[in-house]
């Protein structure tokens, strides 16, 4: 049984999103990373760098497979999980202690289409 | 379209330790166990069990068998003295692959037996045929009846030894002995493909079952087809589909010496000399990458400039290594050793150095 947060936001393609004010907190969920395996590369976006709903923002790597991550929300990138880039495993350690990136909301309005922990476990049943 | 996949023998027992399955070559295959790392380890340092009975068996023989096979195959099967094997290739007239085989001298007189790709079965099959007019020889196809195990990683002797009750530090590489369970023939090869020392081992579906829970009973690690993938490709071994195809011949795979020019005659044999002499366009390589990111089969391979020079054919992070390492096809001419070429994986693009495809050094018994 995958691990599910009550009180964060999930989008359909497995990212999650905690909000903090203007900042949406961006990872993946504990099903995205058990799905993958071993996780041996996290592609990182650039801070500074604007993003649009949807769009995607890296890649995780598997040893086996290569999967897309892809923005719950719009805004701009005000920060960059570094430690990612040397210990790529710590998402399959604990995929919620260990966000990807900080997004800047230029529309807050687009949490709204995103799952509630409830409607998210419905999902990945 | 929902194609029916089939099932090895062994496929409840990988349902049943909740092994990840995918379709392999037709198969209902297990990727992994547990994790591919996990698995690759232990073939690296002490010992892992595979199902590969998803091979294909055609077996070859009467009285034209070493003529024939000499005539279909690479290597020359007249060196060969019974109980020893060779890889090689099928070659189509233009020195492209049909596939890469491993050919067993039985202990019969003009017996073989060719282990193929479990993807190339029926094409291998029909292509032997379609060859053998005007030979006297039998070629049957006798997959159905065989299951097949790798046991690899350096515990393999003693404990398959150990379960068979036989002494198989008399079994050189590139060896096979013959046993027998309950009056079952058992085919023990010290052969694999994984760059550690290990046998193959063939046996009639129901044996392999028996061997394959008392090889998990006695603490060897089953392992999937994904860390079969990482261990062969850190080898440096091709596989069919992607170092090896109907385009890329052995010579382009940097394999053209498991093609034997001094025999009279085999198919491809001409387009092999030719290429020799005159080297194609094309070659595969191996490539270092200094950062982490990872290369993938279909990457695209470019020059300092810019330009597309080949493609990536199998790649990974190395799990020995811990370096992102592939091999690739690319132009001859930007192929040599030491090289740099650059990748472009995901928005961005890394350099990497050309160096020699066998990236870890195998061991094998002497």
């Amino acid at each position: 049984m995958s691990k599910i947060i009550e009180g964060l936001l999930y989008s359909e393609s497995h990212e999650w999103v905690k909000v903090d004010g203007k900042v949406a907190i961006i990872g993946v969920t504990d099903f995205a990373q058990s799905e993958m395996g071993d996780i041996t590369y996290v592609d990182l976006p650039s801070k500074d760098d604007d993003i649009t709903k949807d769009e995607d923002f890296g890649a995780l790597e598997s040893v086996k497979a290569s999967s897309e991550l892809l923005c719950p929300v719009s805004g701009t990138i005000v920060a960059v999980n570094e430690k990612l880039e040397d210990a790529p495993e710590l998402i399959n350690e604990d995929p919620y202690a260990n966000w990807i990136i900080k997004v800047e909301m230029s529309d807050a309005s687009e949490l709204n289409s995103l799952l509630t922990a409830a409607a998210y476990a419905e999902i990945i049943k | 379209m929902e194609n029916k996949l089939k099932k090895t023998c062994l496929h409840a027992e990988h349902v049943a330790l909740g092994a990840k399955m995918s379709p392999f070559a037709g198969y209902d295959m297990p990727i992994q166990y547990t994790s591919i790392a996990e698995e690759h380890n232990a073939v690296r340092n002490k010992c892992g069990v595979f199902d590969v009975s998803h091979m294909g068996e055609i077996i070859i023989s009467g009285p034209d068998a070493e003529k024939f096979m000499n005539y279909i195959f690479t290597g020359d099967v007249s060196k060969l003295s019974e109980g020893q094997c060779i890889y090689g290739m099928l070659l189509f007239p233009d020195g492209g692959t049909v596939d890469d085989l491993l050919v067993y001298k039985e202990y019969r007189k003009d017996h073989y037996l060719l282990v193929v790709n479990a993807a190339n079965l029926d094409k291998d099959y029909r292509w032997i045929k379609d060859n053998s007019e005007g030979f006297i020889v039998n070629i049957v196809n006798d997959s159905d009846n065989w299951g097949q195990l790798a046991v690899q990683g350096r515990d393999s002797e003693a404990i398959l030894g150990k379960i068979l009750n036989q002494d198989l530090s008399a079994v050189a590489s590139f060896r096979f002995i013959d046993t027998f369970i309950d009056s079952n023939r058992v085919i023990i090869s010290r052969t694999g493909y994984t760059g550690e020392d290990g046998f193959e081992v063939y046996a009639a579906p129901d044996i392999i079952v028996d061997l394959w829970k008392a090889l998990l009973e006695a603490g060897v690690t089953p392992c999937g087809l994904g860390c079969r993938d990482t261990l062969r490709f850190e080898a440096g071994f091709p596989l069919y589909g992607h170092e090896l195809s109907q385009e890329i011949s052995p010579v382009v795979a940097g394999l053209s010496i498991f093609c034997n020019l001094d025999k009279e005659e085999f198919i491809g044999k001409d387009a092999i000399s030719a290429q020799k002499a005159n080297p194609p366009a094309k070659k595969i390589v191996g490539i270092e990458l200094a950062d982490r990111a990872i290369p993938r089969a279909g990457y695209p391979v470019l020059l300092e400039d810019g330009s597309v020079t080949g493609e990536v054919t199998t790649g990974y992070r190395s799990i020995t290594l811990d370096k992102s390492i592939c091999f690739a096809l690319v132009d001859r001419s930007a192929g040599a050793m030491g090289a740099t070429l650059y990748i472009q994986i995901h928005r961005k693009i890394f350099p990497g150095t050309v160096v020699k495809k066998r990236f870890y050094q195998t061991n094998y018994k002497k």
